[in-house]
């Protein structure tokens, strides 16, 4: 159970496999395993940057929705209105329309009337004059009696 | 039991016996046949199981890391590079909770020491007699397979370091400094002489607990394995008992051959920090 060559075999042995796990074993797998760390750290920031970036498109799409419907109320108000003055407007054309019409019609009927007048009068002169001729018995004088004529057709 | 015309005292000795090549008093070399022989043998020796077994888990440890390393990807790992990469992790980071100093060799050797010593222990849950037995077949008298319960293996380890301690306590603190760390505590500088003996005391007894204590914590486990297997040729009612108190100590043996494997690899880190470490002056 005593120190013999075996302690300098093992010291050799040891020195060995110390140098070839620090040469060959250690930097490989630290180099990966730091490599893989950065690439978990760099995904990590990568998805809370996409979540946040989420989260602002959200808030601006709900922003732009709620200004897209006001914006369309809005546009809705105004062609209400601008329909009710387009009502109003062709309601009250239509009763000028009407109202002239109505007039032009009034004026015809009169015109109608004062020709009619005026024909009757020219009729009633000489339904008077042979009335008169008849009662008379005797032809009236047109030229000589044309001014109580006319005076008789103004009187009508 | 190796043979029945054994007694007790010579199963034991027969497990504790290394298979030892040397030099015989007369001069001429060979393999000694007794444990008497191999005593007499004195340093011209070499335990021909310890370095196989050593060499034999050594190379293990590095098969199994290097395959995981050649491969080694930073994508998605596989089982080996996983469970590799645990134990690297794990060496990582205790060397670098108590190693704050640039050297790039201190967690490699950690990790050299914690797998390859966690190996050589592990040898020690392989039954005591199924090696032994297998090599007595092929005509060897002796195989000792527990590569740490020889001293050899955890001095030279222990030494290794030692050298490593002095050698970086010198690069660090100039040989002056290394020096008047080791005289001007815990005294004031005119007890120089009692601080160089208290200071050198604590100095050597770096390496020597190191070595020892694996080496005893080793020895001992195997000792009661020895005796546990003793028991199982005790006849029909010690059999079975020596069953059970062999699975209940190697299941308690699970737990000393990894923690010694974990001591022996953080006071290492400890040692070599303290080397680095440079003092303000007393």
């Amino acid at each position: 159970m005593s120190l013999n060559w075996t302690f300098i075999g093992q010291t050799i042995t040891f020195i060995f496999f110390v140098w070839a796990c620090w040469k060959f074993i250690w930097p490989p797998l630290i180099t990966a395993m730091g490599e893989r760390q950065q690439a978990i750290a760099d995904g990590l920031s990568h998805a809370e940057r996409a979540a946040k970036d989420l989260e602002l498109a959200q808030e601006r799409a709900t922003d732009q929705l709620r200004e897209a419907k006001q914006e369309a109320a809005a546009l809705i108000e105004q062609a209400r209105g601008r329909a009710s003055a387009l009502v109003e407007e062709a309601k009250s054309a239509a009763r000028d329309e009407g109202e002239r019409i109505k007039e032009a019609a009034q004026a015809e009927i009169e015109q109608e009337v004062n020709r009619a007048k005026e024909a009757l009068r020219v009729q009633v002169a000489t339904l008077a004059v042979s009335g008169a001729e008849r009662i008379l018995g005797t032809a009236v004088d047109a030229n000589q009696h044309s001014r109580m004529l006319d005076e008789l057709a103004a009187d009508l | 039991m190796a043979s029945s015309t054994q007694t007790s005292a010579e199963y034991i000795q027969h497990h504790l016996t290394n298979l030892t090549y040397g030099q015989f008093p007369d001069g001429s070399w060979g393999l000694a046949h007794t444990a008497e022989e191999a005593a007499a043998m004195g340093f011209n020796a070499i335990h021909v199981d310890t370095m196989l077994w050593s060499l034999v888990t050594g190379f293990t440890f590095f098969g199994i890391f290097y395959a995981a390393a050649r491969k080694a990807t930073a994508g998605i790992p596989g089982g080996l590079q996983n469970f590799v990469e645990m134990i690297v992790d794990f060496i990582d980071d205790t060397t670098s909770s108590i190693f704050n100093y640039k050297n790039t060799l201190i967690a490699p050797m950690a990790l050299t020491i914690f797998v390859w010593v966690w190996l050589m222990n592990f040898m020690d849950l392989i039954p005591v007699d199924w090696i032994p037995s297998l090599a007595a077949a092929m005509g060897i008298h002796y195989m000792k397979i527990v590569p740490s319960t020889d001293p050899n293996v955890t001095m030279a380890m222990a030494m290794s370091i030692f050298v490593l301690i002095i050698y970086y306590s010198i690069k660090h603190k100039g040989l002056g400094g290394f020096f008047a760390e080791l005289a001007f505590h815990p005294f004031p500088k005119f007890l120089a002489p009692v601080n160089l003996i208290l200071e050198g005391v604590t100095l050597i007894a770096k390496p020597l607990s190191l070595g020892l204590r694996l080496f005893g914590n080793m020895y001992a486990g195997e000792m009661i394995f020895i005796l546990i297997a003793l028991m199982f040729g005790a006849g029909l009612f010690w059999g079975p008992v020596a069953g059970v108190m062999q699975w209940g100590w190697a299941m308690f043996h699970v737990l000393i051959i990894s923690l010694q494997a974990f001591i022996f690899a953080v006071l290492t880190i400890v040692y070599l920090a303290q080397a680095h470490e440079v003092d303000e002056e007393h």
